[in-house]
């Protein structure tokens, strides 16, 4: 890793060349990310000091839209949120860790397929295969027609419920886990594994004590994404959720939309993007990318 | 040794794959099955088969002139993206400068953050800065998270370049733009290659950050998505079937041509 150079700085230059070369690079990326990424939330973040129903920057700055956050009943959808997007990142943590495991030490050649097999899926707009499985489960549907007409048997939908959305997410997110997932276990040294159990030690505590920590970097990458990404949901809710559970993304865009309250809209979002913004520092304070992403 | 256990193990997780790969692929064919029928609503088993809706789907200009929208912001989301996620890729991970780790998770943020949060985001910002909303500033969107995927997918490639290649041919005398596009380029392009896939495809497929910032232009996503909620139409499950079948025909085309391009590498 240290072979990484400082580049061709030493062959001088005058002015910009004499910047570092990887600064250079990097200054398109950072410009556009400047004026694409942080400018906008910075927008956000004083829209939301605005007076309520403005649409401009010119108000008299206020807390009143956190105010009438705090009385309202949006901590209800934001609680549903969370508490979805938790229950999405254990399931898929379960579901997937086999798969990962499998394409790293079981699958051997067939695991380029398989990798495919799964990428496909992440290209088709969400909303196409969400509605997907509104097809599968709606009453007369793919699943209660062959049980009806193949089996007899005449089952209530699970459509507009909250397992139907908990389905959503764990379906639209489980690469963002699988993918991540793969890379962590495949950062386990083989010898390790055999070491481990040369000396004795059962199956599962080569697990807990060699497969787990060192493939904890995928992991903690994995949960970190497939979370931040549910807690974002929305069309999960809309499309096989009916109306049953509210959650706090459509609160906000209710406010941008129906509401034409731009500042409480904007307010929402702020306190959304404070609590992934503390959890992404959090996870990724000490996290050594290079290590995780150059291991090939 | 417990050889039969790892069989066994083995084997499961074999099972295991096969239900999720069912699993993942359930929506399609329900999508697939319900395009193929000719009565105005979807029941399965299905009554009467037919192409019917197809053929009203393809003939249909507005269809038309929303996958011209759709492959239009995809097309030039994947060249500004490339271009400026070929650079970043290297300032990522090819030197060792000062501000790097800082730049890294710079260019993580928007990867982690969610996107219709930031598609409403971006709303605000283009209304503050007085901006016409239309397919532009949809690859604007766009752009702000496909770019950071397109550094991330280069810079693995990058990991595994060779930095003593480019300073060879400074030594043999080449210039700053000569190494550039004989050697850093041709050098990475597997990366370059599979990273425009990833841009155009996802462009292709994404619906929250279009939502909010296309306009009166129209994605298929967001197309697919006013149909679905205002009620059944046959028309809904046709483009969806279309969406994927594009997807997967460019991803298999673009399969095929990084084959090649590989063969053509190793025979010269």
């Amino acid at each position: 890793m240290t072979a990484r150079t400082e580049g061709a700085t030493a062959g001088g230059g005058v002015g910009f060349l004499r910047v570092p070369a990887g600064f250079r690079a990097a200054l398109p990326v950072i410009l556009f990310l400047l004026v694409g990424f942080a400018a906008p939330l910075l927008a956000v973040i004083g829209f939301s000091f605005m007076p309520a129903r403005t649409f401009g920057f010119t108000g008299q700055p206020t807390l009143e839209n956190y105010i009438t956050i705090f009385e309202s009943t949006s901590y209800i959808s934001l609680l549903w949120s969370l508490g979805l997007a938790l229950a999405t990142v254990l399931i898929l943590i379960l579901i997937s860790y086999p798969v990962a495991y499998g394409l790293v030490r079981v699958f051997g050649r067939w695991s380029t397929l398989v990798t495919l097999l799964f990428v496909i899926p992440l290209f088709v707009s969400e909303n196409v295969r969400l509605y997907g499985w509104l097809l599968f489960l709606i009453k007369n549907g793919v699943l209660l027609g062959t049980l009806k007409t193949v089996f007899g048997i005449e089952a209530e939908s699970m459509l507009f419920t909250t397992g139907a959305i908990l389905l959503g997410m764990v379906y639209v997110y489980l690469p963002y886990m699988l993918f991540p997932l793969t890379l962590g276990i495949s950062m386990v040294p083989n010898d390790a594994r055999e070491a481990a159990s040369d000396l004795g030690a059962s199956r599962w505590q080569v697990f807990k004590e060699v497969e787990l920590p060192l493939s904890m970097p995928g992991l903690v990458i994995g949960c970190l994404l497939t979370f931040v990404l549910a807690v974002g949901a929305i069309a999960e809710y809309k499309v096989l959720g009916g109306q049953q559970v509210i959650p706090i993304t459509h609160d906000i865009e209710i406010a941008f939309t129906y509401a034409q309250n731009w500042p409480l809209g904007a307010a929402l979002s702020v306190l959304l993007m404070l609590i992934v913004g503390v959890l992404v520092m959090i996870a990724l304070r000490r996290f050594d990318l290079d290590k995780f992403l150059g291991r090939r | 040794m417990e050889t039969r256990g790892v069989r066994v193990r083995h084997a499961l997780i074999v099972v295991w794959l096969l239900a999720m790969i069912i699993f993942v692929y359930i929506p399609s064919v329900c999508i697939t099955l319900a395009s193929l029928t000719s009565s105005r609503y979807f029941t399965f088993p299905i009554p009467k088969w037919g192409l019917d809706w197809w053929q009203k789907t393809l003939s249909s200009i507005e269809i038309h002139q929303i996958l011209e929208t759709s492959i239009m912001i995809a097309a030039v989301v994947t060249v500004i993206a490339v271009v400026l996620a070929f650079f970043g890729a290297l300032a990522f991970a090819r030197y060792d400068w000062k501000g790097r780790s800082i730049y890294q998770k710079l260019v993580l943020l928007p990867i982690f953050f969610p996107q219709s949060v930031l598609g409403l985001a971006l709303l605000l910002w283009f209304n503050a800065l007085g901006l016409q909303l239309s397919w532009q500033t949809a690859v604007f969107a766009h752009l702000v998270w496909i770019v950071p995927v397109v550094t991330l997918v280069i810079a693995i490639q990058v990991y595994s370049f060779d930095p003593a290649l480019e300073e060879a041919a400074f030594d043999l005398g080449a210039t700053r733009l000569q190494v550039l596009r004989e050697v850093t380029i041709p050098v990475l392009m597997p990366g370059i290659f599979s990273g425009s896939l990833f841009a155009f495809l996802l462009s292709w497929g994404n619906f929250p950050l279009s939502l909010f910032t296309t306009g009166a232009d129209t994605t298929v996503p967001e197309y697919l998505y006013a149909k679905m909620v205002a009620g059944y139409t046959p028309g809904v499950p046709v483009l969806g079937t279309i969406a994927t079948i594009g997807a997967i025909v460019f991803l298999i085309g673009g399969y095929l041509v990084m084959l090649a391009l590989n063969r053509r590498r190793s025979a010269a």
